[in-house]
């Protein structure tokens, strides 16, 4: 495929994937701590099924849509060439290894990078996709380095609602629910601020922003 | 499937939208200049929804058959997921909720494209509640089971079953009425939405006492008795076009703007109950699709059966 082809399907493709998502869940985006305007952003999500960085995306007006990239794991997505395609092609992603012993590259230098590009990042801090009963696992320290490094830049809680229904782990067809993104007040990190107050700083406002639970057993 | 009546009802909802983006402008102009009287802002984003809506249902009276059962396929589809948000269910109602979605919706619409009417009159009701919580019953788990089960079952009675009744209307034979029938749909809409917008300016302007202060603040006497009678009243006045004598239209115009009322009713009922304002959000200034379609969901089944024993002759 010659770059103009690919970077067309990679357009389509992406829209595609949108137009899915919003059949499936109709995302509802709730701009309870912020204004959706084009500045540049980590929002950082809870991780409860492979849709999640879809979703955010999706619910981001285009214009943010455009400069905004997931962090994504590398093992996960280069797995195979289609899942290849979609993690870098479409969705543009910073892909990080999740594993020390084997990579190359230091994660949060990769994502300092793509911010000095101007982009905009979707991040899970938990590291990993939350089957557990809790409603969030504790957050990696990812996210605090990444504070550290570019301390400007707003640190955005989104607290996706329900798509764990939609899709809930280890299912095939997913259900169509209405979903909720909720994004809260942005964080900064204190000059002098621990890393373990950050985390749990940044982990109370992301659970801050979850909505009263409606209709699960 | 166009007829100069249905030009007329098109064309009447037309008018009246007309005068009310003029009035909402006014207001805005007047009261909201910055746009920040919500109320006014919720009458003018209602309005231009309004817009939508009719332009829809025109386009979808255009394609014919297929275009209407489709629209309401659709609407039932956004209808559901809005419901089943709502409903209380976990992981072993996983199957049970695709089936909904994607084996009964579809087979009951096509049943009514088709027109077996032996079994879309039925399928829900009987193949749907007994065959559904076998699924559920699979997955092995029984917290809750019965009320899983009855939520989902109540979602698709109304979603699907009761909104397909809208369509259904295209297939009674009525005698002096052949070729007309998408009248009927365009007649049971509009007064049944012409009344709940009257509801909603009689209650603004006289609304005093509260039907059901516990359910919901703004439904009153004053806004129920003046937006169905002078809904009733358009509605008897436009006799000639249906196959309904005067009086028989005024009778069916009360008949299905009550049910409309209690429709609303209802549905608050059980807003109020899971702690939302609003089904959905996907109608700006209305809420989501149930928000808009509850009256129609309950005036529909009602209107086709009264309309099929005594006017029909299949």
């Amino acid at each position: 495929m010659t770059p103009f082809w690919r970077a067309f399907v990679a357009r389509f493709t992406g829209q595609a994937i949108s137009l899915f998502a919003r059949f499936m869940t109709a995302p509802r985006a709730i701009w309870q701590g912020i204004e959706p305007i084009a500045r540049q952003r980590v929002y950082f999500a809870n991780h409860s099924s492979n849709g999640d960085f879809v979703l955010l995306w999706t619910a981001l007006p285009t214009p943010l849509r455009r400069q905004t990239r997931p962090v994504a794991a590398l093992d996960y997505w280069l797995r195979s060439p289609i899942r290849a395609f979609i993690g870098r092609d479409v969705f543009n992603a910073v892909l990080i290894d999740r594993r020390p012993e084997a990579r190359t590259e230091d994660p949060v230098s990769q994502m300092v990078t793509a911010l000095d590009q101007g982009s905009s990042l979707i991040l899970f801090p938990e590291g990993q996709r939350n089957s557990s009963d809790l409603a969030l696992l504790p957050f990696k320290s990812g996210l605090y380095h990444l504070a550290r490094a570019r301390p400007e830049v707003d640190l955005v809680p989104v607290w996706i609602a329900n798509l764990n229904r939609v899709m809930p782990k280890s299912e095939v067809v997913p259900v169509p629910l209405i979903c909720t993104l909720t994004f809260g007040s942005p964080l900064h990190v204190d000059a002098d601020e621990t890393k373990e107050h950050f985390l749990t700083r940044a982990s109370e406002a992301l659970l801050g922003c979850r909505p009263q639970p409606v209709g699960q057993a | 499937m166009t007829s100069p009546h249905l030009i007329w009802l098109l064309g009447g909802a037309g008018v009246i939208l007309v005068v009310a983006s003029v009035i909402g402008g006014i207001l805005r102009q007047r009261l909201s200049p910055d746009g920040n009287n919500a109320v006014i802002e919720n009458l003018n984003a209602r309005i231009t929804s309004w817009w939508v809506m009719v332009i829809l249902l025109g386009l979808a009276f255009l394609a014919g058959r297929a275009g209407v059962v489709l629209l309401f396929a659709l609407c039932s589809f956004a209808a559901l997921r809005e419901f089943l948000t709502l409903t209380t269910q976990n992981r072993g109602d996983h199957w049970s909720l695709v089936a909904c979605f994607f084996v009964i919706l579809p087979l009951q619409y096509s049943l009514l494209y088709v027109d077996w009417y032996g079994l879309y009159s039925i399928f829900v009701p009987v193949y749907a509640f007994l065959l559904l919580p076998v699924l559920s019953a699979l997955r092995g788990s029984t917290k809750d089971f019965l009320i899983r089960v009855s939520e989902t079952q109540w979602a698709l009675m109304i979603c699907v079953y009761c909104a397909s009744h809208v369509p259904a209307l295209l297939h009674l034979q009525i005698p002096g009425f052949e070729g007309r029938n998408v009248i009927l749909i365009a007649y049971l809409i509009f007064i049944v939405q012409l009344s709940d917008v009257l509801q909603y300016v009689w209650g603004k302007l006289l609304g005093r006492t509260k039907i059901a202060p516990n359910l919901s603040p703004s439904k009153t006497w004053e806004g129920l008795v003046g937006g169905a009678l002078s809904a009733s009243a358009v509605g008897t006045a436009l006799f000639w076009m249906t196959p309904f004598s005067l009086l028989q239209a005024a009778l069916m115009c009360l008949m299905i703007t009550t049910l409309g009322f209690f429709g609303g009713l209802v549905m608050s009922a059980i807003k109020r109950d899971r702690g939302v304002k609003d089904w959905g959000h996907l109608i700006a200034g209305h809420g989501g699709f149930i928000d808009r379609l509850d009256s129609v969901i309950f005036s529909a089944p009602i209107f086709f059966h009264v309309t099929r024993f005594f006017w029909s002759t299949a």
